[in-house]
């Protein structure tokens, strides 16, 4: 009996908080709106001024107005680029810089498309975006455009509309593995036996990086020994070509789709006692630039390392004075510089350049 | 000299006794699995000794890769099996957990500068200080489920959910790289000792699981709380208190774990380390013939099923077979063990054992 009382009274105070809960959302979301029409006018009398004159706008930046930016990322725990990409965030867009900036970071798509309506309710001046999955983004991006909110991607691309957003600044990662690739090609070795462990299957990363070594060996120039994913993980990785080691097969090359994994390989490769690095056995390459990858390129214990450059924020703050300024962009997809090294010409001072 | 008659049905009784028995079930996927490499690759049982990169004798091959990855599997399965018995779920949190653990140790070892010269503490301090952090969580689930009566699966979704996030949060998202060689002996090999560590490590858990088991009444508290926990409380038992030790216990497994794990690569990542373990471990249990419903359970047959998982991993990835695909594979295991366990098919597959039986004597 007293257990049916408990009951009821528990659905009865779910109704009343469900209901609560919906009123203040409700209450919470139409001044918002108000907001950002209102918000929609101004920007457009803005821009119109800066068509006029450019020069009126560069004081009214200068007054001390901060520019607001919701920032919408990946969790800072994915990836050690992850972490180097989130810090590098924060420390540009700052006060001192002259922005005002509030971040939300989810590995999820929807939660992210949350966290977009919630920065346009709030009326920011700019979206910087990098999305967790590639579509689902129109119908939010268009309210942020009607909101005269600017929407900026980094690090990821999106499949929507160009018009949805002023810039992209992105990693070429299919020219990453092409790097890699002829970097390869250019050590003249007799044979390319290779081990190529890939990332996440699907990951963009994965695709670019896997394209140009496919191609490599679709051209006869390269073979194969074994093609397997060990999902961004060592231990996988480790298993893996401890397989190819134990039955037997020769190899001298392993492709690493990322650092860790690479490491993961080099484990294996240590406890059978085959040599790697500079002027040894086998050939290791891994890509992101980790700090203490690159340590091991210094050592001469790997040979080649990839970057993906995690340092957006210097070129979406280009981005955004020039719009502020007055000006236009004129190539929306921006690809940013990226380098690989060699173990060969490495130097202390590229570690601590590029380290993540 | 008995006749042939009696000869041949002592050995149909031999067999009808050996079905019978629990352990059947792993033992039989065992040999099937290496049978079929045997006809496959004889190659795959060649092993041989060689030196590592640091001079050190080791053994090597398809067999020792398996007695290396597998023991881990095992330690968990130990946990496991009475976290299954004892609360008539599953803990989906081990790797999360593991994650946890892994994490702790490295924060005590390295201290607050992830790429520390030397040690800021013994290994044994870290150990300790991990394995205590593991039973706490293993604790927190273990009251989620026994006293405020959650789901096991649901109660240990919180963790599951949270435990890599909290895992960063404790190293403050740095990720600690250990460089004494000394830290690597737990997942490689101690020098001068050519089978790997983690064996040993196994080993060691089976050995104070099987006394425990043999001098305490954890086995029969546990399999009474899972058969009847009302029974058994009403039999002067506390029937949450064993669940929540079961899930103690099983926190300790993960911490041993997790000093394997990150000894292996003598760092962590967060977001996939020990990913996907504890399916595996899961399945250790359902394939040592265990019923997941609680109860009774055999733990040398879910010690021999983390194993047999280990030999079909390491099979599949010896024939190239994608390994995300792998998962699909041991999925066809699962649906075939739990079709086989099921109480229909066991009566039919008795019934059938019998029919021939009768017709043998006729």
């Amino acid at each position: 009996m007293l257990r049916k009382k408990l009951a009821v009274l528990l659905a009865a105070t779910m109704v009343v908080a469900s209901i609560v809960g919906c009123g203040s959302a409700e209450e919470a979301a139409a001044p918002a709106t108000d907001s950002a029409e209102e918000a929609a006018p101004a920007d457009d009398a803005a821009a119109a001024a800066d068509d006029g004159a450019a020069e009126e706008a560069e004081p009214a930046a200068a007054s001390g107005e901060l520019i607001t930016v919701g920032i919408i990322n990946n969790d800072p725990n994915e990836s050690g680029y992850r972490t180097a990409n989130d810090k590098d965030l924060k420390e540009t867009f700052t006060e001192e810089n002259g922005y005002s900036a509030s971040f939300a970071y989810s590995l999820k798509n929807d939660e992210q498309i949350t966290a977009a309506q919630k920065f346009i309710q709030d009326g920011v001046d700019y979206l910087l975006l990098s999305a967790a999955d590639t579509s689902g983004w129109d119908s939010v991006l268009k309210d942020a455009q009607d909101a005269g909110i600017r929407v900026i991607l980094f690090d990821r691309t999106i499949d929507a509309d160009e018009s949805l957003y002023e810039a992209s600044i992105v990693s070429d990662m299919a020219k990453e593995g092409e790097t890699a690739v002829n970097w390869l090609k250019g050590q003249g070795l007799d044979e390319y036996n290779v081990i190529h462990i890939q990332g996440v299957m699907g990951s963009a990363a994965q695709q670019g990086r896997t394209g140009a070594l496919d191609a490599a060996v679709e051209a006869g120039e390269m073979n194969i020994v074994t093609q397997q994913t060990a999902e961004w993980n060592a231990e996988k990785a480790q298993q893996i070509v401890q397989s190819v080691i134990d039955s037997g097969e020769s190899f001298n090359v392993i492709y690493a789709e990322n650092d860790d994994m690479a490491k993961g390989a080099v484990a294996a490769l240590d406890k059978a006692n085959i040599s790697h690095g500079v002027g040894k056995d086998v050939i290791v390459m891994g890509f992101d630039c980790n700090k203490w990858a690159l340590e091991e390129l210094l050592a001469g214990n790997w040979n080649y390392d990839g970057q993906c450059n995690p340092f957006q924020s210097s070129y979406i703050d280009e981005v955004i004075k020039t719009i502020e300024s007055g000006g236009t962009i004129s190539e929306k997809v921006i690809i940013m510089e990226e380098k690989g090294f060699d173990a060969t010409t490495i130097t202390q001072e590229d570690v601590d350049t590029y380290g993540i | 000299m008995q006749g042939k008659d009696s000869n041949r049905s002592g050995v149909t009784s031999f067999f009808t006794k050996l079905f019978r028995q629990q352990i059947f079930i792993p033992l039989a996927a065992l040999v099937l699995l290496a049978v079929f490499n045997l006809i496959a690759d004889p190659g795959f049982f060649k092993i041989t000794l060689g030196y590592n990169s640091a001079g050190n004798p080791v053994l090597s091959g398809f067999l020792i890769t398996i007695l290396d990855s597998g023991s881990e599997l095992a330690i968990l399965a130990i946990g496991m099996t009475l976290v299954t018995a004892a609360s008539g779920g599953q803990d989906i949190s081990v790797g999360a957990a593991i994650a946890i653990s892994g994490s702790v140790l490295l924060r005590v070892l390295c201290g607050t500068d992830p790429r520390p010269e030397q040690l800021q503490a013994p290994i044994i301090v870290a150990f300790l200080v991990s394995c205590l952090v593991a039973m706490l969580f293993g604790a927190f689930n273990g009251v989620l489920v026994a006293y405020f009566k959650i789901q096991p699966m649901i109660a240990t979704l919180i963790l599951y959910t949270a435990g890599r996030s909290i895992a960063a949060w404790i190293n403050l998202n740095a990720l600690p790289i250990v460089s004494e060689p000394s830290f690597t002996y737990f997942g490689e090999f101690i020098p001068g000792i050519p089978i790997p560590t983690p064996f040993f490590i196994a080993v060691a858990c089976m050995i104070i699981i099987g006394l425990v088991l043999k001098f305490t009444n954890l086995r029969l508290y546990t399999q009474a709380v899972g058969i009847n926990a009302n029974s058994s409380r009403l039999n002067g038992l506390n029937p949450a208190f064993i669940k929540f030790i079961s899930f103690v216990i099983l926190g300790l497994c993960v911490a041993v774990v997790g000093l394997i794990k990150v000894s292996r690569i003598s760092t962590i990542n967060y977001s996939v380390i020990a990913k996907d373990i504890e399916m595996d471990a899961i399945l250790a249990v359902a394939l040592g013939g265990n019923p997941l419903g609680g109860g009774k359970f055999n733990m040398t047959a879910s010690i021999i099923g983390a194993y047999v998982i280990q030999l079909l991993t390491t099979t599949l990835y010896k024939f190239n077979v994608q390994s995300d695909a792998l998962p699909a594979y041991k999925a066809v295991v699962v649906i075939v063990l739990v079709v086989l366990s099921a109480p229909v098919v066991r009566d039919w597959i008795s019934g059938l054992a019998k029919k021939s039986k009768v017709k043998g004597v006729a």
